[in-house]
């Protein structure tokens, strides 16, 4: 910082980003008394280690709840589909379409979501894998509560209820005689 | 049990809200039209001031008081079909006295309001010319007898309350024929004048007391009597001989009868044949009308005949009217070009026309049928006349002044055949004056609208708004609209004239009375049949829209045909073939078009040939090439055999006609004559529009429909339940239905009905029919519905296949493929005994459908198609109620609000026509008979569009005030940020 002071006359203060204070060879002022210097590789690299397993340890824990979170939703989905019953008005329809979207959008943001457990020590596989799978569910139960509701072409009524009838080959007419 | 009372009564509720109309609405999209018909029979009561009124009857069995000033209907009564109306008089100055039925019923109407005072019925013993009198100034015991002739007796009835007072039979008098019944004034004694074996005039004089018997005189004539007798004058009459060559005058002096001949042809030269003495009682002279004209001859007081006039044979001549003491007077009709010269002359002073007047008179009227006179006294007490006019389209006028006083268009009672056409397309370009005018009628209208919505309008403002919604400039106008609501109406009466009606608010466009259609002297012409002939949709945009019309020149079948082509827009005659070179006992209207889009027709003359129209090379070729596929059938009442034939492409040897082919029998269905009689036939409507082939039923499932057009209804009883109700036991009386196939002649379906007969009346439509027929074990009417459907196409339910396309169903089908088919039915007891059925036709087929039941009420009943579905059970499961099936129930309901005629009635309700509109939703509907009635009705609610009434106005009001409301939001949270940062 005195340095700083002394190179640049026409400036009030300079910020020294650069921290050389690992550097002691550079620099021609002695350290405080008290002071020691010591590189933070080689200082307490025990410590250090263990402090990172168990970080690794919660962000893997911390994944696999992340991972379980839609089983509960699903469980409510499911609990509040019963409970809308299997007529179509705005209620059904509007949890059917619910329970359509968010796995849908929980899916486009699978990487997001795992994102803040992102670990080279942490296998994000599995638990991606379950938070996946959980979601198809909660989306499958979407298509069988639309399914229900009878809004899905599964069925030949669906199909043949816009077929307009057959051309008849033979034209015929006539009646009583007229008077 | 509650809760399924519960459900139903929730249902019913849903239902009937689904048709009932306020009482602001009525004459919204409705109109009605009340006619009476042809008149025969005209008496005026203008004696007292007050209300001048004229009362009529006529050929529709109406009486009627009209009002002399107007026109207008005072009061109306409808007579059953076969309660003819024989005479009419006013008696006592207060009842309107109707003889009807052949003399057997007498009634006594109240003149004022038209409430029915008394009833007698007369009894008979054989059936006779109905005569009635009512002498004017006869007492008898504080009492004024009516004198009827009817059914051989002769009656004396009290006018006052209708009580007998003495009868006498002339039944045992010989086979005496009365012609007449004559009152000569002051004397107590009736005199019965007639004719016994038509070679014998006697004339029975009866005493008016007891009926008592007082002279009787005879005279024969050998030569036989042609017509009535006609009485001249006191103790005169004049006949024709058999020969209708001579005239025989009688004479009944001082008890004796002579008889005086003169021939015809010694009054008027160079006459032949075909005389008639006219009927118009003239005092001291009579008419007679020859090929050539009508001659008017006086009876000298020594009994000799003079010719006073001769006048063309078109003039119409009145009966004689009392003036004063020994003055009368007659008016007679003469038609000019484009008027008619209307003449009174006295009958005692032939030589000069007491009154003459000329009166523009419609083309489109034809001619005079005939003239009832009434006069007045002027200021200056000299007589004036009025004429009621009967025109050959029915039409009735009234002449005053040489003026029309009113016009009733009472062709219209007669409604024979009804079809539509499209109005002309708007042409763009509107003047910005009319379009800010109009706009600012709308935003008005709207805006008290909007008033009336939020109940601050005033009264008079309630009513302005009800004006504006009755008389919406929108509904009446001649052009084509969006929606399909308006239409011309293009009805066909049985006076041969062809009428086009504004569906908005049904005034007549234009009316032409067809020339080929016209009865002459030498042949009866009838209308039989109305057809669309040219709709261009997609070409020939250049021309308008085009109507057939058939009739038939004379009585029989096989009569020669007239053909008429009438332009819908603006009924000009076309084309018009009569008499047509073959008779017309068919008209098949073919599903092809040649390219100026003029519909096919065959005409199925009486020797089965087959005539195509229209005549052009084209027409030839599409049929030549169709022909294989065209087959017709007739349905032969009398023998009780259906037949189907096929249409060959060889014209017959006898002809040279490229237009005419020749046919050959394929088929016959007979019942045996015996059991069975074929009281009713119905087929599907040409022009029904059917959506879908399949019917989604519960739990997804499908049923495959038998959609075709080839099928035909067919009812028939035993022999002896043919006659009215109640004529046959329940043992006796079978009533059999069947389905047929009119292409192969196969027997779809067959029911039988035991213990039930006919009257039956049904509506085919897509795959069901219902008919209606009296139940005589349960003593009800019953309703009965068949549908079929589609065996051999069931199995086409796999998902799979069906979403790759590898199903039959869109492949064309043909009656001789056979195809499988299953049939659902179910009964139920209705109400009321039916005039007629239809159902409500939509444009593409997918909105629900109504039956639309003509009751004997004359009104229009809506009945949801759903009460008459056979798959409704006692308790339907959950999945059938959300189909929505009803519970089964014994009778069909009949919700009040569900009359789409409201408070009308179709007095003497013949048929339900229904017209789709554009809009899916709607459905027009137009019921006739002696009424006319239109309006339209949406099933299954009017879905695809707001209502009329939809406040655009608070919408338009909502949407301001949500932009005003999102703005100042806006501004107030902007605000609230800034504050927040500067916190």
């Amino acid at each position: 910082m005195e340095k700083g002071k002394g190179v640049m006359g026409s400036r009030k203060w300079a910020v020294e980003f650069f921290d050389n204070s690992s550097t002691p060879s550079t620099r021609d002022i002695p350290d405080p008394p008290g002071f020691t210097r010591v590189s933070h590789e080689q200082d307490d690299s025990t410590l250090s280690r263990q402090k990172k397993d168990a970080e690794a340890n919660w962000k893997s824990q911390k994944a696999w709840e992340v991972a379980q979170a839609p089983f509960k939703n699903l469980l409510m989905m499911g609990f509040m589909m019963w409970m809308a019953g299997s007529t179509v008005h705005l209620f059904s329809i509007g949890i059917t379409f619910s329970a359509l979207w968010q796995p849908l959008s929980a899916l486009q943001g699978v990487g997001k979501v795992f994102e803040p457990y992102k670990d080279s020590k942490v296998d994000l596989l599995a638990p991606k894998l379950v938070y996946i799978a959980l979601n198809l569910g909660g989306m499958l139960l979407g298509v069988w509560k639309l399914n229900t509701l009878g809004l899905l072409p599964t069925h030949a009524s669906d199909w043949v209820s816009s077929l307009p009838p057959a051309h008849e080959v033979e034209y015929s007419g006539g009646g009583i005689a007229l008077y | 049990m509650a809760m399924a009372i519960k459900l139903s009564l929730i249902l019913l509720f849903f239902l009937s809200s689904s048709f009932a109309l306020y009482e602001d609405q009525v004459g919204f999209m409705d109109w009605h039209q009340r006619y009476i018909g042809k008149v025969k029979h005209a008496v005026f009561h203008t004696q007292k001031a007050g209300r001048k009124r004229v009362v009529v009857s006529t050929e529709e069995n109406v009486i009627a008081s009209l009002d002399l000033r107007r026109g207008e209907i005072f009061w109306r009564h409808v007579l059953g079909a076969n309660d003819v109306v024989d005479q009419v008089d006013i008696a006592l100055g207060k009842y309107v006295i109707t003889l009807s039925s052949e003399g057997s019923i007498l009634r006594a109407w109240n003149l004022p309001d038209g409430q029915m005072v008394w009833e007698s019925f007369l009894s008979g013993s054989k059936s006779s010319k109905a005569l009635l009198t009512v002498p004017a100034n006869l007492k008898v015991d504080l009492d004024s007898p009516i004198f009827v002739y009817g059914g051989g007796y002769l009656h004396a009835i009290s006018s006052i309350d209708g009580e007998y007072l003495w009868k006498k039979d002339f039944a045992t008098e010989g086979n005496i024929d009365v012609h007449q019944l004559i009152l000569p004034g002051g004397s107590d004694v009736v005199h019965a004048v007639g004719v016994t074996d038509s070679s014998q005039f006697d004339t029975y004089e009866v005493d008016v007391k007891n009926g008592g018997l007082l002279k009787h005189t005879t005279a024969s004539f050998p030569g036989g009597i042609y017509g009535e007798v006609l009485p001249v004058s006191g103790g005169r009459f004049v006949v024709l001989d058999a020969s209708r060559s001579v005239l025989v005058l009688i004479t009944i002096e001082n008890g004796q009868t002579h008889l005086e001949q003169t021939h015809v042809s010694d009054l008027i030269h160079g006459s032949s044949g075909n005389t008639v003495i006219l009927p118009s009682k003239l005092s001291g002279i009579f008419s007679l009308r020859t090929d050539s004209c009508i001659v008017f001859i006086k009876v000298t007081n020594e009994g000799k005949l003079k010719v006073m006039e001769k006048v063309d044979k078109t003039v119409v001549v009145s009966d004689a009217l009392p003036l004063s003491e020994g003055e009368q007077a007659f008016a007679l009709v003469e038609h000019g070009d484009g008027k008619i010269e209307l003449s009174v002359r006295l009958v005692h002073d032939m030589s000069s026309n007491h009154l003459k007047e000329t009166v523009k008179m419609d083309h489109e009227r034809g001619f005079v049928h005939k003239i009832f006179i009434n006069n007045y006294v002027r200021t200056d007490r000299s007589h004036g006349f009025r004429a009621l006019i009967v025109m050959e389209d029915h039409s009735l006028l009234l002449l005053q002044q040489g003026e029309i006083v009113w016009t009733r268009d009472d062709g219209l009672a007669s409604v024979i055949d009804v079809t539509t056409s499209e109005l002309p397309v708007e042409k763009i370009g509107v003047s910005v004056a009319k379009v800010e005018h109009s706009l600012f009628e709308w935003l008005k209208g709207h805006m008290l609208k909007l008033k009336g919505t939020l109940m601050l309008a005033t009264p008079d403002e309630v009513a302005a708004i009800q004006q504006i919604r009755l008389q919406s400039s929108e509904k009446s106008k001649m052009t084509r609209d969006h929606n399909g609501f308006r239409r011309l109406l293009i009805l066909l009466t049985r006076a041969g004239k062809l009428y086009a009606l504004h569906t908005g608010d049904g005034r007549v466009v234009w009316s032409t009375l067809l020339q080929s259609l016209r009865t002459t002297s030498q042949q009866k012409c009838a209308g039989l049949k109305l057809h669309q002939w040219q709709v261009p949709h997609h070409h020939a945009l250049d021309k308008n829209p085009s109507v057939l019309v058939v009739g038939r020149c004379g009585l029989s079948l096989t009569s020669p045909s007239a053909l008429s082509i009438v332009d819908a827009y603006t009924g000009k005659e076309l084309q018009s073939t009569s008499p047509a070179q073959h008779s017309t006992v068919q008209v098949i209207p073919l599903p092809y078009r040649d390219s100026t889009e003029q519909q096919l027709h065959l005409l199925i003359d009486a020797d089965k040939h087959a005539h195509l129209y229209p005549t052009t090379p084209e027409a030839a070729d599409i049929f030549q090439r169709e022909s294989e596929n065209v087959y017709w059938y007739s349905v032969e009442l009398d023998a009780g055999i259906l037949r189907g034939y096929g249409v060959k492409k060889t014209h017959p040897s006898n002809t040279v006609d490229d237009y005419c082919f020749e046919t050959r029998n394929l088929w016959s269905v007979v019942f045996p004559s015996e059991s069975e009689k074929i009281i009713a036939t119905v087929a599907r409507k040409q022009n029904e529009v059917v959506h879908t082939q399949a019917k989604v039923i519960a739990d997804e499932d499908v049923m495959y429909k038998y959609i075709s057009k080839n099928m035909l209804f067919v009812a028939t009883v035993s022999p002896k339940a043919n006659g009215p109700i109640g004529s046959a036991t329940p043992d006796e009386s079978v009533l059999v239905v069947y389905l047929v196939d009119t292409v192969t002649g196969r027997i779809l379906h067959r029911m039988t009905h035991l213990g039930s007969q006919g009257p039956v009346h049904a509506v085919l439509s897509e795959n069901w029919v219902v008919y209606h027929y009296f139940n005589l074990r349960a003593h009800r009417y019953e309703m009965s519905v068949i549908e079929i459907y589609d065996q051999s196409r069931a199995e086409n339910k796999d998902v799979l296949k069906l979403i790759v396309g590898k199903h039959n169903l869109t492949t064309p089908v043909s009656s001789y493929s056979r195809p499988e088919v299953t049939t659902k039915s179910q009964s139920y007891f209705f109400t009321h005994s039916v005039k007629a059925i239809s159902v409500s036709s939509t444009a593409k087929g997918i909105t629900s459908k109504h039956l639309l039941i003509g009751t004997i009420g004359d009104q229009v009943l809506a009945l949801d198609k759903r009460f008459v579905d056979p798959r409704r059970s006692l308790n339907p499961t959950q999945a059938e109620k959300e189909e929505g099936l009803l519970p089964l129930t014994d009778a069909l309901p009949i919700i009040p609000q569900s009359y789409v005629t409201h408070a009308l009635k179709v007095e003497g309700l013949r048929g339900i026509e229904t017209i789709p509109a554009k809009l899916e939703s709607t459905s027009l509907v137009f019921a006739y008979g002696i009424d006319l009635f239109y309006t339209r009705i949406a099933p299954s609610k009017t879905y695809d569009s707001l209502t009329e009434d939809f406040n655009y106005a608070l919408l338009l009001l909502t949407i301001v005030a949500l932009v005003v409301a999102i703005f100042v939001t806006w501004v107030l949270s902007e605000r609230k940020d800034l504050q927040d940062k500067w916190r």
